[in-house]
């Protein structure tokens, strides 16, 4: 609805501490996603994203939300489609050009960046969209992507012990390990 | 003979650009020389007639440094811009080939860039576009696969990676001096001067604005691009146009995407005894002023429909430094 959609702009500092919130939640169910299936857990997670963003933001499921970089105004919502700022068309006012009883998005993402500690995030080129992801969770997408990068930052000291004695990694697997230890394999004193 | 020897001389030779440059076309070497620049827009005809385009072309030739051909502006359909590029090319004019997001998707986009570069196009604005709706077919799709900013990388990647946005390998990558579009005194006017520097971290070498008919507000705008640094980044031509009467003015304001007319130029034509002298005088001003601001390093000249009046307008306000008059001049003292 565009009424919630612009009080979400307002409040766009609070949906931001909000979903910052969310991710995290997500992130710390990683395992828990990819023990029963990520593709399982997709189709659910995306009608419930479907539901909660379609009211607020008047989300159109792209599947690859920047909504934090762009002041919470949905750039699906500009009849162009633009995710990188206002075109030239913008009428006095601050209203659209195609649809002139709107206003633009974009000039409303600026303002609501504004409001928002990432707020400039908005200054950032943001990549074309790929039509191929649309209808699937992008909440899914970033807390699978983040979880990963945290799991390869665990990781990083194995695998560069790995790669400076390739021999022993070939020969002898055990004495360089790459595969993540299962937690009672690690010395309980160690890990305290 | 062979066909290809007889096409031979017709097509500019597939050269490396000058050290520091990207493209080698003339209104970059212009530029970077720090001369002010001076382009112009053709009016695409209607027509599948090749003399029409050099016909259009003739007026404009003899005093720019590119010929942008537009791309169905005002989402109104015309002879393509790339068929248009491709004609000049062949007759020596250094085109800007223009690419709109709204009609193509990005494998078409990237296809055309590479068809015209081999064509000889060494210049592209990249623009969004404007929408179906006002055009002559509002019928249409909006495509709208790229934005005129993920355009811009993308032709950027093309030419400085030497790959498509697929990552696939381009064995001669394009020469291109990459243009944007700024509309200055279209609002949200805080953010316009942030837009440009997005602009230019996409991929920008130069900007052609939209029509400038209020110089402070013009003057706001280059303050801050001052500020942001971009004047030192990328090159900015000013886009100006002789209006051709009060009631043309007004019909502009409200019906063309995109354009600010303050009320001040609209009452000084309406005042005018010959309106379109008026427009013609009230340009020339407008380059004059804007030359000196700060920061600006060519104009763009916009006469839909008035193209004839170009070459005069061009002349008359002096910016040419006598670069092509002189050579007129001595021409007639022969």
């Amino acid at each position: 609805m565009y009424r919630t959609r612009l009080f979400a702009i307002r409040h766009s500092g609070k949906f931001e501490w909000m979903y910052q919130r969310l991710e995290k939640l997500m992130i710390v169910l990683d395992p828990v996603f990819a023990r029963i299936g990520y593709n399982r857990v997709e189709q659910p997670v995306a009608l419930i994203e479907k539901g909660v963003k379609g009211l607020l933001f008047d989300c159109k499921m792209c599947g690859q939300c920047v909504l934090s970089s762009t002041g919470m105004s949905c750039p699906m919502n500009c009849p162009k489609e633009l995710r990188n700022g206002p075109c030239g068309g913008v009428r006095p006012g601050g209203y659209c050009e195609v649809k002139p009883n709107m206003l633009c998005v974009w000039a409303l993402a600026w303002d609501g960046s504004t409001r928002m500690k990432g707020g400039n995030k908005i200054r950032e080129v943001l990549p074309p969209v790929d039509r191929s992801l649309k209808g699937s969770s992008a909440w899914l997408r970033v807390s699978r992507e983040k979880a990963a990068k945290l799991r390869e930052a665990r990781e990083s000291a194995r695998t560069t012990i790995a790669q400076a004695f390739p021999a022993a990694r070939a020969n002898e697997p055990s004495s360089a390990p790459l595969a993540e230890e299962p937690s009672r394999a690690v010395n309980k004193e160690q890990r305290q | 003979m062979t066909n290809s020897d007889t096409l031979e001389p017709f097509l500019r030779p597939y050269e490396p650009p000058p050290e520091g440059h990207v493209s080698g076309s003339r209104l970059e070497r212009v530029l970077r020389s720090g001369r002010f620049a001076v382009t112009a827009e053709l009016n695409p005809p209607d027509s599948a007639d090749p003399a029409d385009v050099y016909e259009a072309a003739r007026p404009l030739g003899e005093v720019v440094d590119a010929i942008n051909a537009t791309d169905a502006s005002g989402a109104n359909c015309h002879m393509s811009s790339i068929g248009i590029s491709a004609l000049l090319t062949r007759a020596g004019y250094g085109p800007v080939y223009q690419i709109s997001c709204r009609d193509r998707n990005r494998i078409a986009i990237q296809g055309d860039v590479l068809g015209a570069a081999a064509m000889g196009v060494r210049n592209v604005l990249c623009l969004t576009g404007d929408g179906v709706g006002v055009g002559d077919q509002p019928g249409a799709k909006p495509v709208f696969d790229f934005d005129s900013i993920t355009l811009l990388r993308t032709i950027r990647t093309m030419r400085d990676q030497g790959v498509f946005l697929s990552g696939r390998k381009i064995t001669n990558p394009p020469h291109l001096f990459l243009g944007a579009a700024e509309n200055p005194c279209i609002e949200p006017h805080d953010w316009r001067p942030d837009r440009l520097a997005k602009k230019v971290e996409a991929g920008a070498d130069f900007i052609q604005t939209n029509y400038i008919f209020d110089i402070p507000l013009f003057e706001k705008f280059m303050n801050r691009v001052r500020d942001l640094g971009m004047d030192k980044k990328v090159f900015i031509l000013a886009g100006v146009g002789p209006l051709a009467s009060a009631k043309a003015a007004r019909w502009m304001r409200s019906n063309v995407p995109g354009i600010h007319i303050p009320d001040s130029v609209i009452a000084r034509m309406e005042g005018a005894e010959k309106p379109a002298a008026e427009g013609k005088k009230i340009c020339i001003e407008l380059i004059q002023r804007i030359r000196e601001i700060q920061g600006v390093s060519g104009v763009h000249v916009m006469a839909y429909r008035r193209e004839h009046q170009v070459s005069e307008i061009i002349i008359e306000s002096g910016v040419l430094e006598g670069r092509h008059a002189k050579r007129k001049s001595r021409k007639r003292g022969e």
